[in-house]
């Protein structure tokens, strides 16, 4: 009878994520994909600043922890020296595609060969519910209280679309974790974001839409319905650019 | 080994190739553009690597990452580029990283000018960026000590585990004098850095380069550690040169290319029958306070003239060495004008005091 | 110890005349510095350097009172005739400088740069013309090291010394020929 291991790439530390929230779900798809790909030996992650500024306490790896947007760059710095090395940068809505924009777009348009895991919740959740670069539009938060308004606050950013668009990047995919399903099929992208790497393709990247039941102020069930029936429809699942096949 | 004419900035890349430096990031701004030009290209036929950051921000987490990843990493930049550095610097000393990081400087504030000045003193020596961090300092005043100093800089940014700067005026990336430049140092030769990133096989404890000490009762001791450490290197590694200060009644105290100037100041006011002398700080931190004490103390010293390509910065060390012993005075050219050892002579005769 | 300060315009090859004379007192063991004007005037404005030749360490590399002064343009004349030191030296560029240097405390040399580097082969040696005017006066180099300069300068284009040395000499010459 096959008994369930948790994967060794994660430590034992309780995780400090919120209940319903999914980064400890995008945490075990990474370290599943590395021991599975056998190169955990060798990894280096960046975790950014934002709710997984701790994910140095979770990855059983040699982790660093890098300034608020700057881990593309900080990862670019590890992967020159270390090319044998596998490394990958955790980010974010916030510190990607904010403050950490002009790293993001750089390290993709030089093909940097790095893995970028970019969580999308649409929120700060870090510093408690401000909006986000990619707050949908009408949606509350605590610097936009009455809804964003593009007249005032603009329009969402598309990450993994405008990074398509770059002849840098190798593979850029929008996953989910809204229900088991999204969950497996996440893993299979992640996984092909490490291999590219693995195989010196170039820059990678899995944009992977989450929930924040707590700066949405939903429970953990309806913040997973309203990805499914809100969030998606901005921000369509799907494999933006693979430098190995034709896609949409 | 015979001289070379060489270009200050090109002569301070090759001296960091040649200290073991494997990685630059750096992006262009005048006037140190000659140093990523010249890291450009030969940085990969000394097996480094180069990269043209998006930006200067970019370009100091580059060198987090290199510097965490274990290998000798440095940028450059001038003024207003180490004004966007400070929040990497202050990460990288926060993470007890070694690196190097270059200014040549030119005129603040805002975008200022592009001829030589000192007015990031204060930035280089009391901080910069945030929090409580120091770095060492030091401040060339030959391209011959440019080369000399960057060896001393990898060196004791590893033995210290903290970024390391070099000081220079747009004057000393510009020049061209001839240089000795010492024999490439072995890489093997180098202390191991057990804490660095490389991929963890499960053996020993793994590592993790972090600036985040969010308990205030980890964040104080290891800060209280920090003084400790500030306090050795101030014990240390303080460096001066002394000119003709040994019965100096009037003593010029200068740094960088100024310093020089003061020296040929220093010829004019002694053929007059002067008394000058100058004191020379090397490095800046730490503050070469051991001299300025000794000489305070003499009693046929009249005072001190700080002399700087700012409005007055690197005086405020001066007097708290002088520690009120001894009348301090200033005299400074700014906005990229460059005194003349003619203006210093006119100031210590026309009463520095 | 020579305090020569070199000025022109972008392109009359300033910057490097500096370099050349650097190179080759270096070369006979003296102490040299090359400080030059940076930044917008590197791109066809004016340009001009500091050379410093000794016997013993050079204290300040910044040349504000020439001993020698070479004015490749009208400008540069203008702008630094009144900094050289009584008893100094003004080499005028009499190609492109119609006037007289006004000052009677200094020695000066017309030297028609242009029109000598022309008869060579070409008007881009005028600096070379003065490289040779200026050891004229001060016989500071040494003819190898002279060569040397040479070397240095077209290391890129060693077919082009010959002629250069040509020019060196019709600028040496027309110093020692000068009244």
């Amino acid at each position: 009878m096959p008994v369930f291991h948790k994967t060794k790439v994660l430590t034992d530390v309780p995780m400090h994520y919120c209940p319903g929230c999914t980064h400890g779900v995008v945490h075990r798809l990474v370290a599943e994909c590395l021991e599975e790909l056998g190169v955990a030996g060798k990894t280096i992650g960046v975790a950014p600043v934002g709710c997984a500024v701790f994910a140095y306490n979770y990855f059983n790896l040699d982790m660093a922890e890098a300034a608020h947007g700057r881990a593309p760059a900080m990862a670019t710095g590890i992967k020159r020296v270390r090319p044998e090395c596998v490394v990958f940068a955790y980010q974010g809505d916030g510190d990607l595609a904010s403050i950490g924009a002009a790293e993001t777009v750089h390290a993709a348009a030089r093909g940097e060969n790095i893995t970028v895991i970019f969580i999308n919740n649409g929120i700060y959740g870090m510093t408690g519910g401000q909006m986000a670069p990619t707050t949908l539009i009408g949606a509350k938060a605590t610097t936009c209280p009455y809804g964003r308004d593009p007249k005032v606050n603009g329009y969402p950013v598309r990450v993994s679309e405008m990074l398509a668009q770059l002849d840098g990047p190798s593979y850029i995919a929008r996953v989910s974790t809204h229900n088991a399903r999204a969950v497996l099929d996440a893993k299979k992208h992640i996984r092909r974001a490490f291999e590219k790497q693995i195989e010196g393709k170039g820059f990678a990247l899995v944009e992977v839409l989450t929930g924040c039941p707590t700066n949405w102020a939903m429970s953990p069930v309806d913040a997973l319905k309203y990805v499914e029936e809100q969030v998606i429809p901005y921000y369509p699942l799907g494999v933006y650019k693979d430098t190995d096949k034709e896609v949409r | 080994m015979a001289r070379q004419l060489m270009k200050g900035n090109e002569a301070i890349a090759e001296a960091a190739i040649r200290a073991g430096c494997r990685a630059f990031f750096g992006y262009p701004i005048t006037p140190q553009n000659e140093i990523p030009e010249y890291m450009a290209a030969h940085m990969a036929e000394n097996g480094g690597v180069f990269v043209q950051a998006e930006s200067e921000v970019a370009a100091i987490n580059m060198v987090y990452g290199a510097a965490a990843a274990g290998f000798r990493a440095m940028t450059s930049s001038s003024s207003p580029g180490i004004s966007l550095k400070q929040e990497g610097i202050s990460y990288i000393a926060a993470s007890d990283l070694p690196c190097v990081i270059v200014n040549i400087m030119r005129a603040g504030p805002g975008l200022g000018g592009i001829q030589s000045a000192q007015g990031d003193y204060f930035q280089a020596v009391k901080g910069g960026g945030h929090g409580d961090y120091k770095l060492l300092v030091f401040a060339p005043a030959s391209i011959q000590e440019a080369v000399d100093l960057m060896f001393v800089a990898f060196d004791k940014a590893d033995q210290y585990r903290m970024p390391a700067m070099i000081l220079g005026d747009g004057m000393i990336g510009q020049m061209m004098e001839p240089v000795e430049l010492p024999p490439a140092v072995d890489l093997q030769s180098l202390p191991e850095k057990p804490w660095c990133l490389r991929g963890w096989d499960g053996q020993g404890e793994r590592r993790i380069v972090s600036s985040l000490r969010i308990q205030p009762e980890d964040l104080e001791p290891y800060l209280n550690e920090q003084m400790k450490k500030w306090e050795r290197i101030k014990e240390d590694e303080a460096r001066a040169e002394e000119y003709r200060a040994e019965d100096a009644e009037i003593l010029l105290t200068a740094y960088g290319t100024p310093a020089r100037i003061c020296k040929s100041a220093v010829e004019i006011l002694r053929a007059e029958g002067i008394k000058a002398g100058l004191i020379r700080p090397i490095t800046l931190f730490p503050f070469p306070d051991r001299a300025f004490r000794y000489h305070a103390a003499r009693p046929e010293v009249k005072g001190f003239v700080s002399v700087e390509l700012s409005t007055g910065q690197m005086i405020e060390d001066v007097r708290l060495a002088v520690d009120g012993k001894k009348p301090v005075s200033f005299f400074g050219r700014c906005g990229g004008a460059v005194m003349s050892e003619d203006e210093i002579v006119a100031f210590v005769k026309g009463g520095a005091f | 110890m020579e305090k020569i300060l070199l000025a022109g315009f972008g392109g009359q090859g300033v910057l490097s005349l500096g370099q050349i004379l650097a190179y080759a007192a270096m070369t006979e063991g003296k102490e040299v510095s090359w400080l030059p004007s940076y930044g917008p005037e590197m791109r066809g404005g004016t340009a001009n350097c500091s050379v410093i030749i000794s016997e013993k360490p050079i204290a300040s590399p910044i040349v504000a009172r020439p001993t020698l002064l070479v004015a490749m343009n009208g400008p540069s004349l203008v702008r630094f005739e009144d900094k050289v030191v009584p008893g100094g030296v003004i080499i005028v560029n009499s190609s492109l400088i119609e006037r007289k240097v006004t000052r009677s405390d200094v020695k000066a040399y017309y030297i028609p740069a242009n029109d000598l580097a022309i008869q060579c082969g070409t008007a881009r040696a005028a600096n070379i013309v003065m490289y040779g005017a200026i050891n004229s006066h001060c016989k500071i180099l040494q003819p190898e090291s002279v060569h040397k300069g040479l070397e240095y300068a077209f290391k890129k284009k060693p077919r082009l010394i010959p002629m250069n040395e040509v020019a060196y000499r019709a600028g040496f010459e027309a110093v020692e020929q000068h009244d």
